[in-house]
């Protein structure tokens, strides 16, 4: 039993072959990423930028990082843009017939399970490096995922490349117990050190705050990328 | 030029850095660990608690590869409940213990006391003099913060709080050391 890891030894040779002759593989789109959670009085709130890069350019100016999973649980997404994204939508589907069986609001750490459970499975393969917070019947709950399967349950999170610059700012400036609009203005500028100091990470910043039976989903909650207006013409005048 | 690769952290493997120790007295046993989780330069968790309960009685120390050791705690402490519902009463420790080994393809062996991670290199003299048998609950527990403080010291990928747990017949007892309750050596 366990997944054949035959495929990725041949992709590797490959590669190698591809390299030699002058060509290379095409660039995975990754999310390069500042994503961040922080658990506050009520809830949790879920932040993220909104860059997706091919290599050295930008693909998406403005993708969405703040994934879906249940009515009460949401998922940032950092890493390997596909793989996030399929990870997120396939533990969403299990999580939605998991509730339908107990009949239950599904559980924060039900989904950790899950997703740390798949990840593992695959070595690190699958590169999704992922925020999940919510909140359930055992009040809010914060996880940080990383791509080999590990997990971490802690009060305030980051991930992706500028995951740093936005540590930077919460280990400054995280209380517990905060309310709602200091916990959002907190994710804000944490983000913002990642969109502003990160080369990986831009445009705006999307905001998903979640509470005991109410989910806002603030996008953008900051447009702090937005494009200028030409003040000028070089168009001739006929 | 521009450095694109990100931090290697995105693609390098998370590990528990580590020091880890335990300590058998006469009615039970002291353990101890760090709260250090790095990515390649990164710390990514300066809290995280690696004595990971397998049943009410019987805790595990982690360290090496993060989602390893926490894949294989919560896969033994599952299969010990399953199994000690089927024989209805508390596992045995040497229980635990084969089924850990055996899903590692390792060495099981019974020891008065034992370190492991990266920072126990640094603390495997001070241990080998310091210890004597027959100490109590009490000494034990000191000298499992003294060694976790020295390794802390030295070791890079050691570091943040220290997390004690003691268990004798009464039941278990959880503590955090934060770092500057630590016991300070020379030169600090």
């Amino acid at each position: 039993g366990g997944f054949s890891f035959e495929n990725c030894k041949r992709n590797a040779v490959l590669e190698g072959e591809a390299n030699k002759v002058g060509c290379s593989m095409p660039a995975a789109r990754k999310t390069g990423t500042t994503i961040c959670g922080v658990v506050f009085k009520d809830g949790v709130v879920l932040g993220a930028d909104t860059r997706a890069t091919e290599g050295m350019i930008v693909a998406d100016k403005n993708c969405s990082k703040i994934h879906y999973i249940s009515p009460n649980i949401y998922c940032c997404g950092a890493g390997t843009a596909a793989d996030t994204e399929m990870t997120t939508q396939i533990i969403s589907s299990n999580l939605e017939l998991h509730a339908l069986s107990t009949g239950r609001l599904p559980r924060v750490a039900t989904a950790n399970r899950m997703l740390k459970q798949m990840l593992f499975r695959y070595q690190g393969y699958i590169g999704a490096a992922l925020v999940l917070g919510g909140v359930d019947c055992n009040g809010p709950h914060l996880y940080s995922i990383y791509p080999h399967g590990s997990t971490d349950k802690l009060p305030y999170v980051t991930m992706g490349s500028g995951s740093l610059a936005a540590m930077a700012v919460f280990e400054d400036r995280y209380k517990p117990d905060m309310e709602e609009d200091e916990a959002k203005q907190l994710v804000r500028d944490a983000i913002a050190a990642g969109i502003f100091n990160d080369l990986g990470s831009g445009s705006n910043i999307d905001l998903s705050v979640i509470t005991k039976g109410k989910v806002d989903y603030i996008r953008p909650h900051d447009e702090a990328n937005k494009k200028g207006v030409r003040t000028g013409d070089y168009k001739y005048k006929k | 030029m521009l450095e694109e690769t990100g931090p290697e952290w995105l693609s390098e493997e998370v590990k528990t850095g580590t020091t880890i120790i335990a300590i058998e007295f006469n009615g039970g046993v002291v353990l101890g660990s760090d709260s250090r989780v790095s990515a390649g330069d990164s710390v990514v968790n300066r809290v995280m608690n690696k004595l990971s309960p397998l049943h009410d009685k019987i805790y595990c120390a982690l360290s090496g590869s993060a989602a390893d050791a926490q894949t294989i705690a919560e896969m033994v402490n599952y299969q010990l409940h399953v199994h000690s519902l089927e024989i209805d009463e508390d596992p045995q420790v040497r229980s635990a213990a084969t089924l850990v080994f055996a899903t590692l393809n390792g060495l099981l062996t019974r020891q008065p006391f034992a370190v492991g991670g990266s920072g126990s290199s640094y603390v495997y003299g001070f241990v080998d003099a310091e210890y004597r048998k027959g100490m109590n609950k009490e000494e034990c527990q000191q000298f499992v913060v003294n060694t976790l403080s020295l390794a802390m010291n030295r070791d890079g990928s050691s570091g943040g709080v220290a997390y004690i747990v003691s268990i004798d017949e009464h039941g278990t007892e959880e503590k955090v050391i934060l770092g500057n309750d630590l016991p300070t050596f020379f030169d600090q």
